[in-house]
C-alpha cells in the first residue's frame, strides 16, 4: 500500500504535502506546528497545550469560537493537540469546504494577535487547569505523565517537565507571554501543512498559495538545548507513589533509539513481543500464567530528539504485592534480556503493528496527521509509504542487539503506583455501591 | 495578513452510504455485506441477540462475561494458542457484551481473511469453556471493579445509573454486573447461557471491506453452515425509573481534585419516532462543542475542561444524561447554570441558526463517519440491533434536515423532564455539600461513606 504524495514549499517556508485520494467526498487538512512543551522556558511550563486553546479563541476574521462553529456547521469534525515536541490542528470537511478549513487556519496563523484578550486568556486558563484537575489529578495514576518524565530525562532536559504545566506557572501565563510564543513558533516556517482527500491537486495549490502565501515567514526560533544522552540510564532511578489507587500499578521505563532511527523500529517490534496483545510475553505469563497482572501494555513515547522512551506498564491483580509485581516483571525482563526472542515472536508482532497501520490509512484524518509527522521531524513525507518496509525488516537479530543494549538492569527507571496505606480505612465497607436504592 | 474574505463552499458532491446486500447461510444464520474496495481490509462482526437484558437476576455481567470467555479456546485448540494464530495473521478477536446484543469482531488485511475466518469460526461456534479460565477472567473482572470504583467518571456513571433506574432494573447494574454478581457467576452459567442464547437464528454476520460477496458466502458457508443450536431470548423488564420527582445524591471521594457530575434522567428507547428530534434536539443542548452547555460551562464560566449531554440509545430506554466534572467550589454554580440551559430549551422555538448548526453538522458529517471498514460494519450492526429498515442510512439525512426548530422545542418539553432530573456527584463533600444543599433543588439526604458507598435522598418528607 503507497499513498501518492506531493510535496511543494512555499516562500514563506511553509512546507504543503498532499494526498489525493477520491474514494468519498472528505477531505483532511492538518497543520504541525514544530513546537511542544520541549520549547517552554523554565517557569513556564504547560504554555505550548495552553497555547493550542488560545488559538481556539479567535482571529482577526473569525470569532472566539468560531472556528469550531463554522467547521462543524461545514459538518467536519476538528480539535488540536500538543505533545513535546508538536502542536497539532486538524480538520475533516465535506470536500466541499476545504477553502473554509484553509481559511480558516491561515487566518489564525497571520492574524491571531489582534483577537487575543487579558478575558479570553483568563477563561482558557481556568479550562485549562480543569483540564489538569480532570485527566492529571483526579484520575488515578493520572500524574504518571508527568513522574515519568521526570524520572527519566534530567532536570535540565527539554522532556524532563510536565506537557500540561503546574497550576503555579499557568497562573503566571501572561498575555506578552503569548504574544512572544505566538510570534516565535507559530510561523509558516516552523509549520506543515498537510491535506488528504478528495481534491484537486491544482485547485489545492492555488488555495494553500492565495490563504497562507502572505503570511510573514518568523524570525527564528532559538534553539533546544542539547538533548542527547548516553545509551541507557546507567543507573535504576526509581520513585514510589501513594495515591488513591485500588490496585499498585509499575511504570518501567527504557532510555531507548529516537523515532525514525533504524533502532526504533527494532524498539517498537520488541515493545509489541513483550506487551501488544494477549499472545505478547508479558501478557502470556503475568495474566495468563501466573495471574499476579491485571493488565500489561508496552510502547514507546516516539520522540524524535535526543532519546525516546520504552515503556512497559502493568497493572497488579488485587492479592500481588507491589513488591511482587516489580520482581515479576524484571524477571520477565531479564529472561527476555538473557534468552532473546524468537522469530514467530518478531513476525507476530510485526504482523500486528502492520495490520494496524493499514487500517489506520483507511482514515483520511490518520493520512494527514502521518505525513505531517513525517514532514515536520525529518521534512520527509514520503517515509509515511516506508514505514511497512521498516517493519517488515526488523530481524531478531536486531531487536536481540536493542535488546542487549537497552534492557540491561543499567537502564531500568520505575515508577510505582501504590494505595494509600491508610486510604479510607473508615470507609467502612467497599463495593457497597450506593448500599440502598431511594426509599 | 490574511484579510481574504471567508470562502463559499463549492457544490457538494454525492455521497452513498455503502451498498449492501442481505443473505442468509443454510442453517439461518443472517449475513450482510457491504463490498468496499479502498484498502485490502476486511471489518467482519457476529452480532448475537444476547446482551445485557439477558442476564438473570443475581448474574448481572453473565452475558458480559460469557463473550469474554468466547476467546478462551475452542475445540480444536486453547485460549493462548488462539490468540497467537491470529495473532500471527496479524489480527485479533474481541467480543463483548453490549445491553442489547454479544458483537464478536475482527479486522484484518484480506490476503489473511480466509484463515482469519476459520479461527472466528471456531470462536464462535465451538468456545470451550474451560474452569480455569472461568475463574481468572471473574477475578479480572473483579480487578476491573475495583479500578471503576476508585475512578471518579467510572463511579459517576455507575451510580448515576443505579439512581434513576428503580431497583431491579436491568439498567440500574452496570451492564459488566457488580461485584456481588460477578462473584456468583459460574463456569454452568456461562455455559448455560451460550447454549440457551448462542446459535444461528440468533446471529447476523456483518461483513466491510475488500471482499467478494460470492466467494464471502461460500466461505462462510463453509465455517458456519454446520453450526447448530436454537435460541430462546428472554427478555424483562430493565427501564423502569426510580422516582418521578427531582433528587440529587453525593458520593464522596475524599480530597478530590473536581466533582464529577451527572444530571439527566431514564431517557427513552431508540426505536421512539421522536428519533431525530431528540437528536437534534441534544446536539444543541450539549451534543457539539458549540453546544449551549458546552459554551456556557467552559467558555463563559470556565468552569469545566467539557460539558455535554447525551442519549444513550438502547433497545429500552437508556439514560438521558448531561456529564461534567468541575472544579469542586463551582459545583452548585455549575449545576444552577446547567438548569438554565434546560429551562431555556424548553421554553422557546431555537432560532434558525442555531437549529441549522445542528442538522448542518448532521447531515455534512455523514460521508466521514464512514471511513473505515469497522465503521461501516458497525453501521449494519445498529441496523441489525435496533431493527432499522434498510434504506436508514440512505434517508438519514434528509430526516435530519426535516428537523424543525418546533421540532426541537417539542423533543425538549417531552423528552427532558425538568421536573425529574436527577443529580449524582461524586467528589469533596466537605467543599459541596453546602453550597448543593442551598441550590434548594431537592432534598440532599444525610452524609455518606467516603468513596463507593453514596448517600441517596429521595422526595420524601425525611429532609
Amino acid at each position: 500500500m503507497r499513498i501518492p504524495i506531493e510535496k511543494f514549499r512555499l516562500d514563506n517556508g511553509l512546507l504543503v504535502t498532499l494526498s489525493e485520494d477520491r474514494t468519498a467526498p472528505i477531505v483532511a487538512v492538518n497543520l504541525w506546528y514544530h513546537v511542544g512543551s520541549a520549547n517552554e522556558k523554565p517557569g513556564r511550563t504547560g504554555f505550548a497545550h495552553l497555547f493550542e486553546h488560545m488559538l481556539f479563541q479567535g482571529s482577526e476574521n473569525v470569532g472566539a469560537n468560531e472556528h469550531f462553529e463554522l467547521i462543524q456547521r461545514a459538518g467536519g469534525t476538528l480539535n488540536g493537540s500538543t505533545w513535546l515536541e508538536r502542536t497539532n490542528y486538524f480538520e475533516t470537511v465535506p470536500s466541499n469546504q476545504l477553502a473554509l478549513a484553509l481559511w480558516l487556519e491561515a487566518d489564525r496563523m497571520g492574524a491571531l494577535l489582534p483577537a487575543m484578550t487579558q478575558k479570553k486568556l483568563d477563561t482558557q486558563r481556568d479550562v485549562v487547569m480543569n483540564e489538569r484537575r480532570w485527566s492529571v489529578d483526579n484520575q488515578p495514576y493520572g500524574t504518571w505523565w508527568e513522574k515519568l518524565p521526570t524520572l527519566a530525562f534530567p532536570e535540565s532536559h527539554p522532556f524532563h517537565h510536565s506537557l500540561i504545566g503546574s497550576m503555579e506557572d499557568l497562573s503566571e501565563a501572561s498575555l506578552t507571554d503569548i504574544e512572544q510564543f505566538f510570534a516565535t513558533y507559530y510561523t509558516p516556517d516552523n509549520a506543515v501543512l498537510s491535506i488528504a482527500g478528495d481534491f484537486e491537486p491544482v485547485d489545492a495549490r492555488e488555495l494553500v498559495i492565495r490563504y497562507f502565501g502572505s503570511i510573514p515567514r518568523g524570525k527564528g526560533k532559538p534553539a533546544l538545548p542539547p538533548m542527547d544522552l548516553p545509551p541507557t540510564f546507567g543507573n535504576s532511578p526509581r520513585l514510589v507513589v501513594e495515591d488513591d489507587v485500588s490496585l499498585p500499578r509499575m511504570y518501567l521505563a527504557f532510555r531507548s533509539a529516537a523515532f525514525g532511527s533504524d533502532e526504533y523500529y527494532a524498539a517498537s517490534v520488541c515493545g509489541a513481543v513483550l506487551g501488544m496483545r494477549r499472545g505478547s510475553r508479558l501478557y502470556r505469563s503475568l495474566v495468563r500464567e501466573r495471574q499476579v497482572a491485571a493488565d500489561v501494555s508496552a510502547f514507546t513515547f516516539d520522540l524524535s530528539k535526543g532519546s525516546d522512551l520504552l515503556i512497559v506498564d502493568v497493572t497488579a491483580r488485587p492479592e500481588t504485592t507491589p513488591d511482587q509485581l516489580e520482581a515479576e516483571v524484571g524477571r520477565e525482563i531479564d529472561a527476555l534480556f538473557s534468552d532473546g526472542v524468537t522469530s514467530r515472536e518478531i513476525q507476530r508482532a510485526i504482523a500486528l503493528i502492520q495490520t494496524d497501520m493499514i487500517t489506520a490509512m483507511q482514515s483520511a484524518s490518520e493520512r494527514a496527521d502521518r505525513l505531517s509527522m513525517f514532514a515536520t521531524y525529518f521534512e520527509q513525507p514520503e517515509l509515511v509509504n516506508e514505514q511497512a518496509a521498516k517493519y517488515g525488516s526488523v530481524t531478531v537479530d536486531r531487536v536481540n542487539e536493542f535488546i542487549r543494549s537497552r534492557l540491561g538492569r543499567e537502564n531500568r527507571a520505575v515508577l510505582l503506583y501504590i494505595p494509600k496505606a491508610n486510604a479510607d480505612a473508615d470507609a467502612g465497607t467497599n463495593g457497597n455501591l450506593i448500599g440502598a436504592a431511594a426509599p | 495578513m490574511t484579510t481574504l474574505p471567508r470562502p463559499a463552499a463549492s457544490a457538494p458532491r454525492d455521497y452513498r452510504f455503502p451498498r449492501f446486500e442481505r443473505r442468509k447461510l443454510s442453517n439461518g444464520v443472517g449475513f450482510i455485506i457491504a463490498p468496499v474496495k479502498k484498502l485490502p481490509v476486511v471489518t467482519v462482526l457476529a452480532i448475537i441477540d444476547a446482551g445485557g437484558t439477558s442476564d438473570p437476576d443475581g448474574k448481572e455481567g453473565l452475558a458480559s462475561l460469557t463473550a469474554d470467555a468466547l476467546r478462551e479456546g475452542t475445540a480444536r485448540r486453547d485460549g493462548l494458542e488462539l490468540a497467537l494464530e491470529l495473532e500471527s495473521l496479524g489480527t485479533s478477536v474481541e467480543a463483548g457484551a453490549d445491553w442489547d446484543s454479544t458483537i464478536v469482531g475482527m479486522t484484518v488485511l484480506s490476503e489473511h481473511f480466509g484463515e482469519a475466518f476459520a479461527l472466528f469460526g471456531e470462536v464462535l461456534t465451538s468456545p470451550m469453556f474451560l474452569t480455569k479460565d472461568i475463574d481468572r477472567l471473574r477475578s479480572e473482572r473483579l480487578a476491573e471493579r475495583m479500578q471503576i470504583l476508585s475512578e471518579p467518571r467510572g463511579l459517576a456513571d455507575e451510580s448515576f445509573a443505579k439512581f434513576i433506574y428503580a431497583g431491579g432494573s436491568r439498567y440500574s447494574e452496570p451492564l459488566a454486573g457488580g461485584t456481588e454478581s460477578v462473584s456468583s457467576i459460574s463456569r454452568e452459567d456461562i455455559s448455560e447461557f451460550y447454549q440457551r442464547h448462542y446459535g444461528p437464528g440468533a446471529t447476523t454476520i456483518v461483513l466491510a471491506g475488500d471482499v467478494d460477496t460470492d466467494e464471502a458466502e461460500e466461505l462462510l458457508e463453509s465455517t458456519l453452515g454446520f453450526w447448530k443450536g436454537q435460541h430462546h431470548p428472554a427478555r424483562k423488564t430493565v427501564d423502569e425509573r426510580s422516582r418521578t420527582n427531582r433528587a440529587i445524591a453525593l458520593v464522596a471521594k475524599a480530597d478530590a481534585a473536581q466533582a464529577e457530575l451527572r444530571i439527566g434522567h431514564v431517557g427513552v428507547e431508540r426505536k421512539h419516532p421522536d428519533y431525530f428530534g431528540i437528536v437534534v434536539m441534544n446536539a444543541v443542548l450539549g451534543g457539539l462543542f458549540s453546544s449551549r452547555i458546552n459554551l456556557n460551562l467552559r467558555e463563559a464560566h470556565g468552569y469545566t475542561y467539557g460539558a455535554s449531554s447525551h442519549f444513550d440509545w438502547r433497545r429500552n430506554a437508556g439514560p438521558f444524561v448531561i456529564s461534567t466534572a468541575v472544579q469542586s467550589e463551582v459545583t452548585a454554580d455549575a449545576i444552577r447554570e446547567t438548569l438554565t440551559e434546560i429551562d431555556r430549551m424548553r421554553s422557546e422555538e431555537i432560532p434558525v441558526d442555531e437549529l441549522t448548526l445542528a442538522t448542518d453538522y448532521l447531515d455534512g458529517v455523514f460521508p466521514i463517519r464512514y471511513e473505515t471498514t469497522a465503521a461501516i460494519a458497525s453501521a449494519l450492526a445498529n441496523m441489525v440491533i435496533f431493527e432499522l429498515p434498510d434504506d436508514y442510512y440512505d434517508t438519514y439525512r434528509e430526516k435530519v434536515r426535516a428537523v424543525s426548530s418546533a421540532d426541537v422545542l417539542a423533543a425538549a418539553c417531552k423528552h427532558v423532564d425538568a421536573e425529574a432530573l436527577q443529580v449524582v456527584v461524586v467528589g469533596d463533600v466537605a467543599i459541596i455539600r453546602e453550597a448543593i444543599e442551598s441550590l434548594g433543588f431537592g432534598p440532599v439526604a444525610p452524609t455518606l461513606a467516603p468513596v463507593v458507598a453514596a448517600l441517596v435522598t429521595s422526595g420524601s418528607a425525611e429532609e
